[in-house]
């Protein structure tokens, strides 16, 4: 584990030139500082991380700035321009994309639709780690039915595939861009929890934690201040591909009808919408793939470069 | 071995049965009263409610109820389509084969390219086809899928007319199914063009389908490949001076084999999934069509039972990947 200088900490306290407690803060400050640099070092020879990172850079900066960068209003239909098509296809410089069939700029439509996707991979995420780690925390930690109870669980999860799961689950619940992604987090979670409860496991009976147990810290001390910081270089990288299986996740349950509803202009929503011009229009299909295609490929491209980075013994796979 | 099968076995019950507890309560988790979704009536007297409720089953305890649906799904009794009023386990085992024949098909096609791509650019790693082949893996494996089938139908379907755009079958040519493969089906026909027309039908579909489990078992098999070229092994075999081509074919393949064998495994869900996307595009009419339509008419019986099939299916592909997998590396059995 190269990301966290806490893992060094307790060995640390006993070498002779840590010897009085007001100089161990900025040590580990500085240890924090060449632990990053080490990281960065691995990261930035890998091109098609550094690639990924400013594609997904620029995406954000799109998302947040959608209302100065976009042409046009998202949702404002012009009446005379319905499929007006690129403008290398002949179209005009007011619609560089062209526009749908209800006569709305593509490009501005594209262009909001950056939040939704970026929204949807941070929320998901967040709620998948979240759950995630704390059943995994709670599983292997304290074992016994505890842990049997929380991985069957799992399990049942795992043995549907992960779409038709959100699917049946967003049938439940109603359709929705909300719901849709309380779906696809139910049915990522057990990735992060399989993940954190193995690396508990491990973790658990290496002197360091004994050495804090006998210390008298208490469970949930021990779980969330002492294991959890050790364990968060694979799930750096999980919560990374979880990101883009989270944006597929979506655009697919909004190519089903099933996700975010129109008007929004979610770029899977879109392209259910824009599925029956396909023959008249391609434009209309093309690009909210190609936005889904980027968005995803830059975020994996990340994603094996924080793997290779943070942990270089772990395989490619 | 027989232990290990049984091992396993014991560990597929629990899932067994949150499966069939989580397609048991489906039904009831959905918002309104179970009634009323299972009846597909929605205005109704307060008798006929009651009627409909004891006629259900619904009156009952809920254990009761458990049990009861459990058998009858053991026995093969999934319910009652609510729209066109077919029994459920028809029916799916009746679109199935198509299903199979998509995801095969798609299987065939990521194996046999994947596990050759994978080889090439582990055997020349750091190399442009290195660069390439893993390049267009992680496109592949960040593809929108139902993009890319669309983006597949606008070129080669309304493009260039290499292929339909939907079906199984050429509307032209009828013949009663008897397996439900068509391209099995097609030949036994004897009809003229048949078996052709099953092919075009297929190309399409199964390239779509095969493009994630492709790209991962392409990345799968170089890592592997990569891992296994520097082992001791290998290296005396090239040190006996054997050519490079049988080092890397038999020596470093055999032994990479087994990682990929387990991402082959699964991929199963992964195929099951992207089933549901592709077959929508190209209106095949197979199980994950039949899921989603059912969603959309709120077939709600359907989609309680269809669940619960392909759950099972996933595990008990899982299971026998599993049995597989001890097969070739007696180090599993042993533990």
């Amino acid at each position: 584990m190269v990301d966290s200088a806490s893992t060094e900490a307790p060995t640390e306290t006993a070498t002779p030139d840590v010897a009085t407690s007001t100089e161990i803060a900025p040590i580990i400050s500085t240890r924090r500082f060449a632990a990053f640099r080490e990281f960065w070092g691995y990261f930035s020879k890998n091109l098609g991380a550094l690639i990924g990172l400013v594609v997904f850079g620029l995406l954000i900066l799109i998302a947040i700035f959608a209302p100065f960068v976009a042409p046009h209003d998202p949702d404002n239909q012009f009446r005379d321009f319905l499929l007006a098509p690129p403008v290398w296809q002949g179209g005009t410089w007011q619609f560089i994309l062209g526009t749908d069939p209800l006569g709305r700029d593509l490009l501005s439509r594209l262009i909001f639709g950056s939040r939704f996707s970026l929204l949807i991979g941070l929320i998901v995420v967040t709620g998948a780690l979240f759950s995630g780690v704390i059943l995994g925390l709670l599983a292997g930690y304290f074992r016994g039915w505890v842990d049997v109870v929380i991985m069957r669980i799992m399990d049942v999860i795992l043995a549907f595939p992960s779409l038709l799961l959100a699917l049946v689950l967003v049938a439940i619940l109603g359709p929705g861009l909300v719901n849709a992604m309380i779906a696809i987090a139910i049915v990522l979670q057990p990735h992060f929890a399989r993940l954190t409860r193995a690396s508990v496991m491990a973790e658990k009976n290496r002197e360091y934690i004994v050495s804090a147990r006998l210390a008298g810290a208490g469970a949930f001390r021990l779980m969330l201040l002492t294991i959890l910081p050790n364990c968060l270089a694979p799930l750096i990288v999980q919560a990374t591909l979880s990101f883009s299986n989270a944006i597929l996740e979506a655009a697919a349950l909004g190519f089903l009808g099933m996700g975010a509803q129109p008007p929004t202009p979610e770029w899977g929503t879109m392209l259910a919408d824009a599925r029956q011009y396909i023959l008249r229009a391609s434009w209309v299909v093309t690009f909210p793939g190609l936005c889904i295609l980027i968005t995803v490929l830059a975020i994996n491209l990340m994603g094996d470069g924080l793997r290779d980075a943070l942990d270089p013994k772990l395989k490619r796979s | 071995m027989l232990r290990f099968i049984l091992n396993r076995l014991a560990l597929v019950i629990p899932t067994f049965i949150g499966i069939s507890i989580l397609s048991f309560g489906f039904i009831r988790l959905l918002p309104g009263d179970p009634v009323d979704v299972l009846s597909g009536e929605h205005t109704m007297s307060v008798q006929r409610h009651d009627e409909l409720l004891h006629q259900f089953g619904l009156d009952r305890p809920i254990w009761q109820q458990y049990a009861d649906y459990l058998w009858r799904a053991l026995n093969g009794d999934l319910g009652i389509s609510l729209s066109n009023h077919h029994p459920v386990m028809q029916q799916f085992l009746q679109l199935f084969p198509a299903t199979i024949e998509l995801s095969v098909c798609a299987m065939i096609i990521a194996i046999v390219l994947g596990v050759t791509l994978g080889m090439l650019a582990a055997a020349r790693r750091d190399t442009w086809i290195d660069q390439l082949t893993m390049g267009g893996a992680l496109v592949g494996y960040s593809m929108p899928i139902f993009w890319w089938g669309l983006l597949l139908i606008i070129v080669f379907a309304a493009g260039l007319h290499w292929f339909p755009v939907q079906g199984r079958m050429d509307l032209a040519i009828y013949f009663k199914p008897v397996t439900g493969f068509m391209l099995i089906d097609s030949l036994l026909s004897g009809q003229k063009g048949a078996f052709q027309s099953a092919v075009q039908h297929l190309v399409l579909p199964s390239i779509v389908l095969s493009t994630i489990p492709l790209a991962v078992i392409a990345r799968q098999t170089r890592s592997a490949m990569l891992e296994v070229l520097n082992e001791d092994y290998v290296r005396t075999a090239r040190a006996k001076g054997l050519r490079e081509a049988r080092v890397t074919a038999i020596h470093a393949f055999r032994n990479a084999l087994i990682p990929v064998v387990t991402t082959i495994g699964l991929q199963v869900g992964t195929l099951l999934a992207g089933a549901v996307l592709t077959e929508t595009i190209f209106s095949w009419p197979g199980i994950g069509k039949w899921m989603i339509d059912a969603i959309g008419h709120r077939d709600y019986t359907v989609v309680q039972g269809g669940l619960l099939l392909i759950a099972i299916v996933v595990m008990v592909v899982n299971l026998v990947v599993d049995v597989l997998y001890a097969l070739i590396n007696p180090r599993i059995r042993v533990q």
